[in-house]
């Protein structure tokens, strides 16, 4: 993975709580064996009927996605997580984000951010009234600032360095191969294996 | 009980990096794994323990016609799960099998989901399988690969919430009700962070299938695993299933699966109290599964944006009593409601009566051996006769990735665990509720109170 230290640019305003995966990437598009080019069907029936916020020609080339609370809520699918980075949001900002979907968001290089509702509001709100705003949120430094503003965020520090290095976590775990090997060893013997 | 099942599994803490868990089973189908497989052969890795994963076709197998029936796509992540599985030796219960069917009923009905187990799959339902007293989850394709790889997670250990739950339920009232009612009271959020446990006289006295319908909806309140801690009624659902330990290593796992049941003085990070005796047969009216209420009352005057949007996209105005709402389709099937269980208690509403002349209705057995058992039972009999179609296994209309989809506009009461807009068909409009309340709303034509029928 490519290491991502800080994403910078303009905001999208995705002003709606509780969105969840099926909305991110219909189902119909969950049957490609690839892990990129969903970009075009990210929220794909909310963009089918029109007049859709991200589609509008002041949001365009965004890179921060703000939204609401509880972002990404529903099924495991890190096509969401695909979807959102191939159509050019490297960062989301929101008060909350569901479990699974923060963490294929970390795995896919996405920096996902939970800010105080305040904070997301005035994000907002300025992306709404000023779009071609720009924010910068700093992995580094672990702040979203823009003009006159620069707001604290805290993120797990694996996932911090993980991001910030573009490692790959499979080779770190490789890496307690013994520890492995050894807690294997004592499993006990009426746990089932298919054969 | 959860910190419990957390600390066997881990390899290696440190306070650097998340703890590292080391996975018992490993459940994958057709959907979240090409890329998975993909990333190891493209990093010339291979499956560490073929014979601790287990795979199956489930998320786009079409529930008529076979294999030949889906489309294209489908067809393709299909053969492509087939050939990953023949290279790296992963058992495949394929379409057509015996053994086939939705990933969180054949890990049960096949013994292979167990006591103190940890059991992952690239699917958020995972849950459901804490309903053996297991710590299960879903999650994503990279993790997928990692588990591939290495047959660990690293994982941040999570809070503790208990769910307590104490009374009888009353007639007419199910599992399904039971958690229609928590995510009700809890919203859809509340459980995030958290390994919930359920316990309470109410979950002591539900069945297996019961304690599977709660958990699996774990994920719906937020939550990424749901337990119940194991007892008699767990063991005796497990003994002499195709992988339950038999003889003398039953006896040992038995000893020890004794050890894990819930201790009365855990201390958890929260705890939520339900009174069983109280609740009625809940039906979704909204968007997400916290959108709900009892089938007695009435759609609710919105208190949000998300609630006015919600009210939009299903067509329904607030102070519509449930009942006047008609229904176009009924589904009965999905990883929530298609055990042996929920076909009875389906079957036992629709025996003698007639599907309504504007529904189309459809039962879509969990697997390839529920829908067996359900014909030596004379089951498929009542539904046909009703005027059911009698399908066979998969996810099918639960997220209408096969053939099996609402049209736009279409209303749908559905045993499945998800009414987020477009999830059974693009535009289409769904209401969940349990089985028994599904197979009333094929009757009358209309949402109904299923106590009116008993």
């Amino acid at each position: 993975m490519e290491p991502v230290s800080k994403v910078a640019g303009r905001m999208a305003p995705l002003d709606l709580a509780d969105v969840d995966t099926d909305q991110i990437i219909p189902k119909q598009f969950l049957k490609r064996i690839e892990r990129t080019g969903y970009g075009p069907f990210l929220f794909y029936d909310w963009r089918a009927k029109g007049d859709f916020v991200l589609d509008k020609p002041e949001h365009k080339g965004a890179s921060v996605l703000v939204t609401g609370e509880n972002f990404g809520c529903g099924s495991s699918r890190e096509h969401a997580p695909w979807a959102i980075k191939d159509a050019g949001y490297h960062a989301i900002i929101a008060p909350s984000f569901a479990d699974i979907f923060r963490a294929n968001c970390y795995k896919t290089g996405i920096l996902a951010v939970t800010l105080p509702d305040r904070q997301v509001r005035h994000l907002i709100d300025l992306a709404s009234e000023d779009p071609a705003a720009e924010v910068t949120v700093d992995l580094e430094k672990l702040e979203v600032r823009g003009q006159g503003f620069a707001y604290h965020f805290e993120i797990d520090s694996f996932a911090r360095e993980m991001l910030l290095n573009g490692l790959d976590e499979i080779t770190l775990v490789e890496r307690h191969a013994p520890a492995i090997g050894s807690y294997e060893s004592q499993r006990p013997a009426w746990l089932p294996s298919v054969r | 009980m959860a910190q419990k099942l957390w600390d066997s599994h881990v390899v290696s803490s440190t306070p650097e990096e998340p703890d590292l868990l080391y996975v018992d089973l490993h459940l994958i189908h057709e959907v979240t794994s090409p890329q998975a497989f993909e990333g190891l052969q493209l990093a010339g890795r291979r499956v560490r323990r073929p014979d601790l994963t287990v795979a199956t076709m489930d998320h786009n197998v079409p529930t008529r016609g076979g294999l030949r029936a889906a489309d294209e796509q489908s067809r393709r992540q299909m053969e492509l799960l087939a050939e990953n599985c023949r290279r790296e030796g992963i058992p495949l219960h394929q379409i057509g099998s015996r053994r086939q069917g939705i990933v969180h009923v054949i890990g049960p009905e096949l013994g292979l989901t167990q006591p103190g187990m940890l059991i992952v799959c690239g699917d958020s339902h995972t849950s459901t399988h804490g309903a053996f007293g297991a710590l299960a989850f879903g999650i994503g394709t990279s993790e997928v690969e990692m588990v591939l790889a290495t047959q660990c997670l690293p994982q941040n250990r999570l809070r503790d919430l208990a769910v307590n739950v104490d009374g009888a339920l009353p007639l007419g009232v199910t599992a399904k009700d039971l958690v229609l009612g928590l995510i009700g009271r809890t919203g859809i959020s509340q459980g995030q962070g958290h390994l919930v446990e359920y316990r309470g006289s109410t979950i002591r006295a539900l069945s297996m299938e019961g304690r599977m319908t709660v958990c699996n909806m774990s994920i719906e309140w937020g939550a990424k695993a749901g337990m119940v801690a194991p007892d008699d009624t767990t063991f005796k659902y497990l003994e002499r299933r195709p992988h339950a330990p038999r003889g003398a290593a039953w006896e040992a796992a038995l000893d020890h699966w004794r050890t894990l049941d819930s201790d009365p003085d855990s201390v958890f990070d929260h705890e939520i109290s339900v009174d069983a005796r109280e609740l009625e047969p809940h039906v979704t009216w909204g968007t997400n599964p916290g959108q709900v209420a009892p089938v007695t009352g009435r759609v609710p005057s919105p208190h949000s944006e998300t609630d006015e949007r919600a009210l939009r996209y299903m067509d329904l105005r607030p102070g519509t009593a449930f009942a006047d709402i008609a229904i176009d389709r009924v589904f009965i099937g999905s990883c929530t409601n298609a055990r042996i269980e929920d076909l009875r208690a389906a079957a036992n509403v629709v025996a003698g009566k007639h599907v309504h002349s504007s529904v189309r209705a459809m039962v879509v057995p969990g697997s390839t051996s529920v829908k067996k058992v359900a014909e030596d039972e004379g089951l498929d009999a009542i539904f046909k006769a009703a005027g059911f179609e009698w399908r066979n296994a998969g996810c099918s209309m639960c997220l209408g990735m096969n053939p099996d989809i609402l049209a736009p506009g279409e209303r749908c009461a559905s045993t499945s665990n998800r009414n987020f807009e477009g999830r059974q068909g693009s535009g289409g409009r769904t209401h969940l509720m349990s089985p028994p309340m599904a197979a009333a709303a094929a009757i009358t034509g209309h949402i109904v109170d299923v106590r009116e029928l008993l």
